[in-house]
């Protein structure tokens, strides 16, 4: 992919992740805070490829350790988010 | 840009998949109803983002990557499910130190081992444009980083929330700046080594100072801009690794934070600029303390209040930091539920900045089990306080404070503020009459005809109005 492609599709997303994140109801901005907090940890994604390179022996420890912490953000980000909304309950319907 | 190792088409579909996960994840959280199933798409994002990056690369090392993710992912896991609700803006705060801390790792491994990222040429030389982008990667990932653990600091209680400032410290952060700038044209310049880590190194000093100047109310915009900050850093690794996944899911996170950023100051009526310059309320407060000696006011009692409340029809519970640091939202729920058994309407009202992350108060009402749909923001809810019998404020302060409307001279002024001083009554839970709020100015509110203070710790007073009650 060249340059262009890569920048457009970056444009393109900042401009659905404004639309998607206005209609967040301000209710749950402590759970996208998290939730985010999870997905930005695609970052593994960079991590992984280091982790798994034959070649330099630093590099590869840094990626590994990049590995974990992006492991604790994932797991812990998404288990929390996942408690937080359980809690979001409606009124119960008296008969 | 042809160099990158030849990614087979079905990856690349594959992480552009995930992408549009991620942005259903944040779609659900429109409404509670939704959000349990955009949180599984996030998951699902997550897991083929993983597998397609593993199922594309020669793996050369699969037990020691396991091993990382099973004691990241167990980590990571048992502190989601031992932490405390009311502790959860510092496990954000922390969370974000840890992917400001991988975006720099990742940075760092690829420009040391460039190769296995696809790039740089045969002779080692990385491609201009990848080395300004992992350098911005790195850069912003630095400083999301230590702003982030002094942020965590913070809210922790590790460190006083108080601002620390500096002399000077405006220019010293703008040289800074000018220095990062300056080493990052040298780096893309020449890929000088020296460059790139001295970068790093000023990137770690600049969110450290950016940082510490900003007091702990502030904390949710604070907060805000960290996640978005983050957001960034994952954009640029996604740019040097030229993966759609990571692009997507940068842009939505980094306008996420912006626009919560931008939410949290409206909130407070002050622009970013001045709240990142920090030092708010640092100053303003014995005035404000002096004055608030000689003035009359009223003083209740449980029992007092007890008896307002059972027979008002309306009553509005306006909760705010002093509720979260009481633990006193469970309590605050068996009181709510026991007024509505005698025939009360009984309402909350959340101010934006409430709290110190945005929509703290939401959580922590939820995990008290009070109903999502008797919990209203400030524009929903603040023309009903004229009908209302009881305002009820707990733990909330300059939210309140009418000269925010009326004093032009006033810190806060034009702050919008919850119109609690239109309700027949106002109890208002306060540990003692010497304090000010956050802000350092007295609040006009409590020497109201129509305000009664109920001086004790948030909790243990609600305990008492629940006996009373009886």
């Amino acid at each position: 992919m060249d340059f262009i492609s890569i920048l457009s599709i970056f444009v393109l997303a900042c401009f659905v992740g404004y639309y998607v994140v206005w209609s967040v109801t301000p209710a749950l901005h402590t759970p996208l805070m998290a939730v985010t907090n999870a997905i930005s940890s695609v970052i593994i994604v960079g991590a992984l490829i280091a982790a798994l390179a034959a070649g330099s022996g630093v590099a590869k420890w840094l990626g590994l350790v990049a590995v974990a912490l992006a492991s604790v953000n994932i797991f812990g980000g998404f288990a929390v988010t996942q408690r937080m909304l359980a809690m979001y309950k409606k009124k119960e319907k008296k008969g | 840009m042809e160099h990158v190792a030849a990614v087979p088409a079905w990856a690349l579909l594959a992480y552009l998949v995930s992408g549009v996960l991620f942005i259903l994840a944040l779609r659900g959280l429109s409404s509670p109803e939704t959000s349990r199933a955009g949180n599984r798409n996030g998951m699902i994002g997550m897991g083929i983002a993983v597998v397609t990056t593993l199922a594309t690369h020669d793996i050369a090392s699969l037990p020691e990557i396991a091993a990382a993710i099973i004691l990241g992912g167990g980590i990571g896991f048992i502190t989601a499910r031992r932490i405390a609700m009311t502790a959860m803006p510092q496990l954000v705060a922390a969370f974000h130190s840890l992917v400001g801390l991988a975006a720099v790792l990742v940075a760092a491994a690829a420009f040391l081992n460039p190769q296995a990222f696809g790039i740089a040429d045969a002779s080692g030389a990385i491609f201009g444009a990848s080395r300004v982008e992992m350098v911005l990667g790195i850069a912003i990932g630095a400083i999301t980083f230590s702003g982030s653990v002094i942020a965590f600091a913070k809210l922790n209680g590790n460190m006083s929330g108080t601002p620390i400032l500096l002399p000077a410290r405006h220019i010293i952060n703008l040289a800074l700046l000018l220095a990062i700038a300056f080493f990052t044209f040298g780096f893309w310049h020449s890929q000088s080594a020296m460059d790139f880590w001295i970068v790093v190194g000023l990137s770690f000093l600049i969110g450290f100072l950016l940082i510490i100047p900003i007091g702990g109310a502030d904390m949710p915009v604070v907060v805000s801009m960290l996640n978005s900050y983050s957001g960034w850093a994952a954009a640029a690794m996604g740019f040097t690794l030229q993966n759609t996944a990571m692009i997507i899911t940068g842009a939505l996170v980094g306008s996420s934070g912006a626009i919560l950023s931008y939410i949290m100051c409206k909130a407070m009526n002050r622009s970013f600029i001045s709240v990142i310059a920090g030092g708010f309320g640092a100053e303003a407060g014995p005035a404000g303390a002096a004055a608030a000696i000689d003035r009359p006011w009223k003083r209740g009692s449980a029992e007092d209040a007890a008896f307002l409340m059972q027979n008002a029809e309306k009553v509005i519970i306006v909760p705010g930091y002093g509720m979260a640091v009481a633990q006193a939202q469970h309590v605050l729920r068996e009181m709510g539920d026991k007024l509505k058994h005698q025939g009360v309407d009984v309402r909350y009202a959340i101010h934006p900045v409430a709290g110190r992350m945005p929509g703290h108060m939401n959580v922590l009402l939820a995990e008290a089990n009070v109903p999502y749909d008797e919990v209203f923001e400030l524009e929903d809810i603040n023309t009903d306080f004229g009908q209302a019998d009881v305002a009820f404020v707990i733990g909330a302060n300059d939210v309140t404070n009418p000269a925010a409307k009326t004093d032009k001279t006033s810190p806060i002024y034009g702050m919008p503020v919850l119109d609690v001083e239109k309700a027949k009554t106002v109890l208002f839970i306060k540990r003692s009459m010497g304090g000010v709020g956050y802000a350092g100015v007295d609040n006009e509110l409590f020497y109201r005809d129509n305000t009664m203070m109920l001086l004790a710790d948030a909790k243990k007073m609600v305990e008492e109005i629940v006996k009373n009650l009886d």
